[in-house]
C-alpha cells in the first residue's frame, strides 16, 4: 500500500497539519497568548508524519522537549494540544505540562520530556512491560542528537538489545544540539555506528524526504514485529527556527538556510505529488484546511477556561487511595 | 477481632530478620498481583543481601530482571514499565547509587504524574539500602532521605522493624505512587516475628514505642534500636521518655509529634544523618510553628556533623550515635544533669 498518491496525500495533510500547528504556536507565542519556552519543529515534518503513519494507537511514543509534531501524529487532537500550550483547564495535563510536557495516553503517546535523553529508559521500560504483559505492541522513542552524547542512550540501546525488546528507536538529527552544532561535539564514526557497536541494527535517511522516512519506517517497524527486536533510525533533517521561539538563530549564515528551504520536506512532497498529477488546487486545499483546523483550535484554547487555584494541588500523591488503606 | 488474629499469629510466627521480612513481603505481593516484578543489578541470583533468594525458580528471569550495571535505565526502564500497567519494584543495590539515576527520579518519576495533569501512574516502588554499614566509606554509606523528603510527587518510608518494613512495602507495591524505601543496612539482620499475611501499614503514622512525660524522642530507622535502649536506661535514671518512631517521613506523623511535644514541651530528634539541613530540622521548624515557641522549654537535634563518612572504624564511630550521646543529649533536654 506504499508508494500510492493516496498515502503520500496522506503523508502530505499530516505535514501540513504540524507545520500550521507550529506557525499558530509561534504566532500565539510572539501575541504573548502563550507563556514559556516554545521549542518548535517546523522542518522536521516528515519524520513524524512518515514514522507515525506506519504505527498503530497500541503502539508507544515518547517524545522530547521538540515533540508537538510527534504528539500531533500519533493522532492527538490539536486543540487540546494548543489548549495546554495555553495552560487552560482543557489542555491535556490540565495546564500543568505546557509545550514541553505534552501526554495523551488514549493514543499511547507517553509523553514528552525536557530533559535531553530522558525518554530512552522510559521508552524502553515501557517495552519491557508490554512484553511482561503479553501486548504485542511496540514502542518508538524519538529523540535528537545531543542525545547521543549522553549516557541513557548508551544505556537504553544496550538494554533493548540486551532484553531483545520491540523498540524502534528513532534520532530526529536536526544537526543541532540547542545552539552548538553536534558534529563539533560528537567524536567516532557517527549515531549509526554508535547504535550498531550497542547491537541494534540502524540506518539512515532522508529525514526531510518523508517518502523514504515512510519506507525506511515500514521496513523497521515489520523487522521489530517480526522478530521483537530493537531497530535504530537515523533520519537527517533540519531545523528552520531557532532552538527556542525567542531565539531569532542569528549565529546562522542566511545562506545555510536558504539552501535548506530549498530541500524543506513539504515544497519536497508537494513537487513530487504535483509531478504524479495531483492538482494546485488540491494540494492548496489541504494546506488550506490544515490552516483552518488550528485556527480553529486557537481559538479553543483562547476561549478554555484557566485551572482554578485548587487545581495547583491536584494530581499529586494520593496518599489516600483505597489500594492500600485497607 | 482480625487484628487480634493477626497478633495471634505474630506470636506464634518465627523471628524473621528485616531482610527476610522484606522478602516475604514481595513474595506475597507477586504471588498475589502477576503484574508485580523486580528490576535490579544481580537480583535474580537473589539480590546483594538475599532480598530476592529464590525468586528466580518461582518467578522466572521475566519477574526478577537482573540489569546491567545501568542505574539510569535501572530507574528509567522501572517507570516506563509502569507507565503501560506493570507495577515494578526498583532495586538500587545501595542508595549512594541511586545518584546516578536522579534525573529518572527526580524529573521523571516525581513528575509524571503531575506534569502529565494525572494521565500517569506513576506505581514504582524504589528499594534504597542505606546508611552506615561495616567501614564501607563515603560511597557506600549515605542517608540523604531528607532530600527526598524536600521533594514533592514521592512518598519516603524510613521503616525500623521487620514487621514494618514488611507492612510499609505491601503498602508501596500497592500504592499508584512512587514510594522510596529506605531500608537500614545497619538493622538488616535484626530479628522479630511477623504476621502471615502481611497487611499494609498506612503511610503517615507513627510508631508509639514509649510512653512518658519528661521529653519526647523523634526518630526512625536505623537510630529507633538505640533510641529504645536510650530511653530504658533513661527510664533507670527517672526521666521518662516518650519516644517516637515515624516509619515514614513523607507523610510525617506531625499529629502524634505535636500531641506529644504540647505535653512533654521537650524535644530530641535522633536520625544517622548528618544534622545540617537534615530532617530534624523540619521537625523541629514544624512543631515550633504549630505549638508557639513558648510552648518548648528545650529543643535539640542530634544527628552526624557534616563530614561524609570515613572509613577506619576508628573515625567512623565517632560519627555514628551511640546509645551514651542520645542519653546524655536527653538528659540535657529533659533538664537533668547527667549522672
Amino acid at each position: 500500500m506504499r508508494n500510492t498518491v493516496p498515502r503520500r496525500l496522506e503523508l502530505f495533510r499530516t505535514m501540513w497539519r504540524i507545520r500550521a500547528f507550529e506557525e499558530e504556536a509561534l504566532d500565539a507565542h510572539r501575541a504573548q497568548e502563550i507563556a514559556g519556552p516554545l521549542h518548535v519543529s517546523i522542518g522536521q515534518e516528515a519524520v513524524s508524519a512518515g514514522l507515525c503513519i506506519n504505527l498503530e494507537t497500541a503502539d508507544r511514543l515518547t517524545s522530547n522537549h521538540r515533540g508537538h509534531g510527534h504528539v500531533l501524529a500519533k493522532g492527538a487532537d490539536p486543540k487540546r494540544m494548543l489548549a495546554e500550550l495555553y495552560g487552560r483547564a482543557d489542555g491535556y495535563c490540565g495546564g500543568k505540562g505546557g509545550s514541553m510536557h505534552i501526554a495523551d495516553f488514549s493514543v499511547g503517546m507517553l509523553g514528552a520530556n525536557g530533559v535531553v535523553a530522558g525518554g530512552i529508559p522510559i521508552a524502553v521500560g515501557a517495552a519491557q512491560g508490554l512484553k511482561l504483559l503479553g501486548e504485542k505492541a511496540l514502542v518508538v522513542c524519538i529523540f535528537g542528537d545531543g542525545a547521543v552524547n549522553r549516557g541513557p542512550f548508551l544505556e537504553g540501546f544496550n538494554w533493548a538489545a540486551l532484553f531483545r525488546l520491540p523498540v524502534l528507536f528513532v534520532c530526529e538529527d536536526n544537526g543541532v544540539a540547542a545552539f552548538t552544532q553536534t558534529a563539533t561535539m560528537t567524536a567516532g564514526p557517527g549515531i549509526v555506528a554508535r547504535a550498531q557497536s550497542m547491537g541494534v541494527e540502524g540506518r539512515s535517511v532522508d529525514g526531510n524526504d518523508v517518502v523514504a522516512v515512510d519506507e525506511a519506517v515500514a521496513e523497521l517497524v515489520e523487522a521489530i514485529r517480526a522478530t521483537g527486536e530493537p531497530r535504530f533510525l537515523h533520519a537527517q533533517t533540519y531545523r528552520l527556527m531557532g532552538h527556542t521561539s525567542t531565539d531569532a538563530a542569528a549565529w546562522r549564515s542566511q545562506e545555510e538556510v536558504q539552501s535548506a528551504r530549498q530541500s524543506e520536506p513539504i515544497g519536497r512532497l508537494r513537487a513530487l505529488l504535483l509531478e504524479e498529477g495531483c492538482s494546485e488546487r488540491d494540494l492548496d486545499g489541504i494546506e488550506r484546511a490544515a490552516r483552518q483546523e488550528m485556527q480553529e483550535a486557537r481559538r479553543f484554547a483562547q476561549a478554555a477556561p484557566w485551572p482554578l487555584p485548587e487545581d495547583a494541588f491536584s494530581d499529586v500523591q494520593d496518599i489516600g487511595a483505597e489500594a492500600w488503606r485497607r | 477481632m482480625a487484628q487480634v488474629e493477626a497478633d495471634a499469629r505474630a506470636v506464634e510466627a518465627a523471628s524473621v530478620s528485616f531482610v527476610e521480612a522484606a522478602r516475604l513481603a514481595a513474595l506475597q505481593e507477586m504471588r498475589r498481583d502477576h503484574r508485580v516484578w523486580v528490576l535490579g543489578e544481580d537480583v535474580a541470583r537473589g539480590g546483594l543481601f538475599g532480598q530476592y533468594g529464590g525468586f528466580l525458580d518461582e518467578f522466572g528471569p521475566d519477574r526478577i530482571c537482573s540489569t546491567p550495571i545501568s542505574e539510569s535505565t535501572i530507574m528509567g526502564a522501572g517507570l516506563g514499565a509502569a507507565l503501560v500497567g506493570t507495577r515494578p519494584i526498583i532495586e538500587m543495590r545501595i542508595f549512594d547509587f541511586a545518584m546516578c539515576a536522579m534525573d529518572e527520579l527526580v524529573n521523571q518519576i516525581a513528575k509524571i504524574r503531575y506534569m502529565f495533569g494525572g494521565q500517569a501512574k506513576p506505581a514504582v516502588v524504589v528499594r534504597m539500602p542505606f546508611g552506615i554499614w561495616r567501614n564501607s566509606a563515603a560511597q557506600h554509606s549515605q542517608m540523604l532521605e531528607a532530600w527526598f523528603a524536600h521533594l514533592p510527587g514521592v512518598i519516603v518510608a524510613t521503616p525500623s522493624t521487620p514487621q514494618d518494613e514488611a507492612g510499609l512495602l505491601v503498602s508501596a507495591i500497592r500504592c499508584d505512587d512512587p514510594v522510596i524505601m529506605f531500608e537500614p543496612k545497619l538493622l538488616f539482620t535484626d530479628k522479630a516475628p511477623v504476621a502471615d499475611p502481611i497487611e499494609p501499614i498506612p503511610f503517615g503514622e507513627a510508631s508509639h514505642l514509649r510512653h512518658g512525660n519528661h521529653l519526647t524522642i523523634v526518630t526512625w530507622s536505623s537510630m529507633v534500636p538505640r533510641c529504645r535502649e536510650a530511653a530504658e536506661e533513661l527510664q533507670a535514671k527517672g526521666v521518662e521518655a516518650d519516644l517516637i518512631d515515624l516509619r515514614t517521613i513523607w507523610p510525617w506523623d506531625r499529629f502524634a509529634v505535636c500531641n506529644s511535644v504540647a505535653r512533654t514541651r521537650r524535644l530530641l530528634v535522633v536520625h544517622e544523618a548528618v544534622s545540617a539541613a537534615g530532617f530534624g530540622a523540619e521537625i523541629v521548624a514544624h512543631v515550633t510553628e504549630t505549638l508557639g515557641p513558648g510552648a518548648l522549654r528545650a529543643v535539640r537535634r542530634l544527628g552526624a556533623p557534616r563530614v561524609p563518612v570515613p572509613f577506619s572504624p576508628a573515625i567512623e564511630s565517632e560519627i555514628t550515635i551511640s546509645r551514651d550521646r542520645i542519653v546524655q543529649v536527653a538528659l540535657d533536654v529533659a533538664g537533668k544533669a547527667a549522672a
